[in-house]
């Protein structure tokens, strides 16, 4: 922690909003995981959420493409202003809001189907029918996720037979595939080992100046190194939100610093 | 203000690591403490036994630089510390090179005790008196400080070196006096300037080491700073 007499908490970062994150309270049934959240999500840029476990970061992160929609107990109030308008609106098309909000999970997972197959999944579903549309999309997916120079000899292959890491590329090519405009990384990495953990990584960095990633992730070292803004969520409150430098080396609160540091609260 | 926290870590050998590291630092400040306090004795005194003592002890402080900077890595490599710990860490690599440094400079010092002065030439090094006491207090409050990362502390000492910076410079206009005096005696006073010297190098060692301070409470760093900005960093104003 900084010793300061003064502290003026900037919630928002100077650089332009792609998700404006409103007094977003959410509870499930009489829990509430999130208690009025304000923070602002910069347009091509990596943002990462970090806390404890139950700390509410994944569930703000399910918020940006209302996958929360699925639990049946929950109550969201505030606003999700994406490009400035609500996605929690009445009139919103989920299935729309989800293919600009792509999403990857801890565990990869493809679909019982060829390489080839599960990146043109998305645009089959939009009726795309044109092989060799689905071609270029399907080359120039796989290309920006790292994986095409690795799989270009075996689309046809089950993508079963990839090894972990190769899969977790595959479903990030996958959610590329559709061109969404933010990416939603949850834990994308924690099931990898190092190597896979780092490419990854890398693909992070490469993908950020085409899309607005969010990534929620426990492995610290992780935010510090693919993030340029880190919130900190403690017991569904945003304690600290920072650019990533700042926030890993001068903390302004007490506990980031007891969190980052790996002291007891 | 007592500002170190290293406790509390949920690894206890981190918090273990920490402790060795910052207590092998106060030990390798004890030692460079008690050397220069020798060396100005030995001045006083004409003690060369003492001088050759503080001479011969200067590879304990290099040894100590050598151990904390290994386990300084160590700790880098193992642990990634952040925030105060980071924080902590580059104090302490920084602080432990101005330690060193001290130690040679003081080891000069020592090695002007081992010269001859005839009787009418040892009141030039009662000269030094004054600026090796104002300096070895300044040594000694600046590692309390940090013991303790006492914020307001290390602004004193901060402060203090003006003082030393204007001791050494009226003491320099003495002895440029008695050179325009006496020519034959210039050899020996150019051996005490050397000393007053490294005095007041030791005084900006000391003003480094509460910069290091400031640094880890405040966050900020403030080497090459006014004396404003400094004050007011400290004094978390700013």
């Amino acid at each position: 922690m900084i010793q300061t007499n003064e502290l003026t908490e900037p919630t928002m970062t100077q650089e332009a909003a792609k998700f404006s994150v409103r007094n977003l309270r959410l509870a499930y049934g009489e829990s509430e995981a999130l208690k009025g959240i304000d923070l602002d999500i910069p347009e091509k840029k990596v943002t990462a959420f970090i806390g404890p476990s139950g700390c509410g970061k994944s569930t703000l992160l399910r918020c940006f493409n209302r996958m929360n929609d699925l639990v049946d107990s929950c109550k969201i109030t505030g606003e999700v202003l994406l490009d400035g308008e609500n996605i929690y609106a009445p009139q919103v098309d989920v299935a729309e809001l989800r293919r600009q909000v792509g999403m990857v999970f801890q565990k990869p997972n493809p679909f019982p189907k060829s390489i080839f197959e599960n990146v043109a999944y998305g645009l089959r579903l939009q009726g795309v029918k044109d092989r060799r549309t689905l071609m270029d999309v399907v080359e120039k997916a796989l290309r920006g996720a790292a994986l095409w120079d690795e799989v270009k000899d075996r689309l046809n292959d089950n993508a079963f037979g990839l090894s972990g890491g190769q899969q977790q590329r595959l479903v990030i090519a996958r959610a590329i595939a559709i061109e969404p405009e933010v990416l939603l990384l949850d834990e994308p990495a924690s099931a990898l080992d190092p190597i896979s953990t780092l490419k990854i990584e890398e693909l992070i960095n490469e993908l950020k100046d085409t899309y607005t990633i969010v990534i929620v992730t426990h492995n610290m070292q992780q935010a510090a190194r693919v993030s340029d803004y880190t919130a900190f969520l403690y017991m569904g409150e945003m304690i600290e939100y920072a650019d990533t430098n700042t926030l890993f080396t001068t903390p302004r609160h007490k506990q980031t610093e007891d969190y980052i540091t790996g002291r007891y609260g | 203000m007592d500002k170190l926290n290293l406790g509390k870590h949920i690894s206890g050998q981190f918090t273990a690591e920490l402790t060795a590291v910052m207590s092998k630092v106060l030990a390798m400040g004890g030692l460079v403490e008690r050397q220069l306090a020798d060396a100005l004795t030995a001045i006083q005194e004409n003690d060369t036994q003492l001088a050759n003592s503080v001479i011969t002890a200067d590879n304990k402080v290099n040894q100590l630089e050598l151990e904390i900077d290994a386990a300084c890595t160590q700790i880098i490599a193992k642990r990634q510390p952040t925030a105060s710990d980071l924080r902590l860490v580059l104090g302490v690599l920084k602080a432990i090179s101005d330690l060193e440094r001290i130690g040679d400079e003081t080891c000069r010092i020592a090695r002007v005790a081992l010269k001859t002065f005839d009787k009418d030439q040892e009141h030039l090094l009662v000269s030094l008196e004054n600026l090796g006491q104002l300096v070895l207090a300044m040594l000694r409050q600046v590692l309390d400080a940090f013991a303790r990362m006492d914020e307001e502390a290390a602004l004193l000492v901060h402060q203090q070196d003006v003082k030393a910076d204007r001791q050494y410079e009226a003491l320099t206009r003495l002895l440029m006096t008695y050179m325009m005096e006496d020519s034959r005696s210039i050899p020996k006073i150019m051996d005490v300037m050397w000393s007053a010297r490294a005095l007041e190098r030791i005084g900006d060692r000391c003003q480094n080491i509460a910069e290091y301070i400031i640094y880890f409470v405040r966050g900020k760093d403030v080497r090459h700073a006014s004396a404003e900005v400094i004050k007011n960093t400290a004094e978390g104003a700013s």
